[in-house]
């Protein structure tokens, strides 16, 4: 369990990019962060495995107090895929990579390997194991990141901006291993501003607005409010789209999901012939 | 005669055992918003380094076939030469940016190419408005989010006014409004001065209604080479991993189950809302 409670936090130099943020992330839930560009979100996340320490109020991650603990001893539990995969990447080959924690964490060599075959299995990345991370495109290192740190199969996973450069195939396999992991109960905290992502994930959404949060609730409830979205810079999920152009017509607001837009859309065809 | 041509083309990096693209052959016309797409690794990237030269120059490697970009060789052109008519963003904006404001990165390629004060100094401005970004010219990069920086590298490119434009997948690192301003500043760009605009990009929801040419690369080859609507609308491009817009997809399921829609394929969701008005009327 995540607790965060009235955090402040100014980076040296003394922008604060969080100004008093209270969020409780129980353990199994998966939520999206989302918001502005500098709303302060990756900033939140941050906090999260202690990479950050705020700067006044508490973070606790399971208990422990963050800021009481090393970033060594909170990856244990807090597994972090940042946005930009190349900040994270520094090995020779994609074995190596993968390799480079659970090492750390002193695993044996026998568990290594089969963790690593697990992982590059599992994220489509098994033809790459000798390969230069380098060598691999923007998408494909990006996987890369996530194997590294599900290898080591961490009890809350954070992830910042899972679907950049990702094709559609490889949205819906994150997406149905996010289920996977949520089904054994992982806690899954995910910055992103892909609507259409999250409008297929449906998770709890917390939005962030100039280091505050300003709404908290089911992702079909948050991402159909227009009025509130706009104002954290994101646009409505395409179903969502739609049924605004219709409002005159008297369908239900709050629809993001693509199956129920169609059997509403069919119903009320039907209607109009007879 | 098209602004780009490529036939035959194929290239191999240094070191790697299979060339990324191969047998590449397409045309794009001047003035023409051409979006690229496909899967992960299907060599999209690796296709737009060939329009300026980074491949063969920077990247080395082996590059057969022929290009034609602006009338020149790419493939022989000094890069500098090419930079003139063809501007690039990339994915990752950090790889892009290095000055120490906002306004010296943006105003960095003028220089170079040896623009008077006074021109340079309108250029940068025009293109840090265009951007949204004219607030924080003196700002350095650096300390910018991973959207601000983009618009800088944006901007960049703007302000060279090239004659093509190549953007991989430049909004991913945005927030949707931010990214469909963008789309909007580059579409009005191509609409107004006739810039052509190659786009890479996964996310037909947001991008396909922009262009009059769609190219679907799978595994380095060329899949699909027409218009949205027609290549849209094809079956087999559902068995490729390409984010066919939900608007698009909608509409398809509402047709299968009969109902009583225009035959014009949507391509976003005021086109199938316009539709489905028109169809309860």
């Amino acid at each position: 369990m995540i607790v965060v409670e009235d955090v402040r936090f100014s980076y040296p130099g003394g922008v604060e990019a969080l100004k008093g943020v209270s969020l409780t992330v129980k353990n199994g839930e998966f939520v999206a962060i989302m918001g502005q560009n500098g709303a302060g979100k990756t900033t939140l996340v941050k906090h999260f495995n202690g990479l950050l320490k705020p700067t006044s109020g508490v973070v606790r991650v399971n208990g422990v107090e963050t800021s009481r603990s090393s970033v060594a001893a909170l990856a244990r539990n807090v597994g972090f895929v940042f946005q930009n995969p190349d900040h994270q990447l520094f090995c020779e080959t994609v074995d190596d990579e993968i390799a480079f924690a659970l090492k750390n964490f002193g695993y044996e060599q026998t568990v290594i390997e089969k963790r690593i075959t697990w992982a590059v299995n599992l994220l489509g990345l098994s033809q790459y194991r000798k390969t230069s991370p380098f060598m691999l495109s923007g998408g494909e290192r990006k996987r890369v990141a996530l194997a590294s740190v599900l290898a080591w199969d961490p009890q809350i996973l954070v992830l910042d901006e899972p679907t950049i450069g990702q094709d559609h195939r490889q949205k819906e396999n994150l997406r149905q291993f996010i289920m996977q992991l949520q089904t054994q109960g992982k806690t899954i905290v995910m910055v992103t501003h892909d609507v259409e992502f999250v409008a297929e994930c449906n998770p709890r959404v917390v939005l962030m607005r100039e280091g505050k949060i300003m709404a908290d609730g089911q992702g079909k409830q948050i991402l159909t409010n227009s009025e509130l979205l706009e104002q954290a810079s994101i646009v409505l999920p395409q179903v969502a789209q739609i049924f605004k152009h219709l409002i005159t017509q008297g369908f239900p607001l709050n629809i993001i999901d693509i199956y129920e837009a169609k059997n509403l859309l069919m119903e009320k065809l039907e209607k109009n012939k007879t | 005669m098209p602004i780009i041509e490529t036939k035959n083309l194929s290239y191999t990096y240094p070191s790697a055992s299979r060339p990324s693209i191969q047998d590449i052959s397409i045309k794009v016309e001047k003035g023409e918003f051409v979006l690229i797409t496909g899967p992960s690794g299907c060599g999209k990237t690796t296709l737009c380094r060939t329009f300026n030269g980074l491949i063969p120059h920077f990247y080395q490697g082996e590059l057969k076939g022929e290009i034609t970009v602006a009338g020149k060789n790419a493939a022989k052109q000094p890069t500098m030469e090419m930079a003139k008519h063809v501007g690039m963003v990339f994915q990752n904006p950090e790889n892009q940016l290095f000055a120490l404001s906002v306004e010296k990165d943006v105003a960095f390629g003028l220089e170079n190419l040896g623009f008077d004060r006074k021109e340079m100094r309108e250029r940068v401005n025009w293109a840090l408005k265009l951007t949204g970004i004219y607030d924080l010219r003196e700002r350095s990069p650096h300390e910018m989010s991973g959207g601000q920086q983009q618009r800088v590298a944006i901007a960049a490119v703007l302000a060279m006014q090239p004659e093509i434009i190549v953007l991989d997948e430049p909004t991913s690192f945005l927030d949707p409004l931010s990214a469909e301003k963008i789309f909007e500043v580059i579409y009005d760009l191509n609409q107004k001065l006739g810039l052509t605009v190659v786009l890479v990009e996964h996310r037909l929801d947001l991008t396909a209604k922009y262009a009059n040419h769609i190219i679907i690369m799978d595994e380095g080859k060329i899949c699909f080479d027409g218009k949205p609507r027609e290549v849209l609308s094809k079956q087999e491009t559902r068995l490729i991993g390409v984010g066919i817009p939900k608007a698009t997809l909608l509409y398809e399921m509402l047709k299968k189950e009969g109902a009583k829609l225009g035959n014009t394929t949507p391509l976003c969701s005021k086109e199938l809302a316009d539709m489905v008005q028109e169809a309860l009327k």
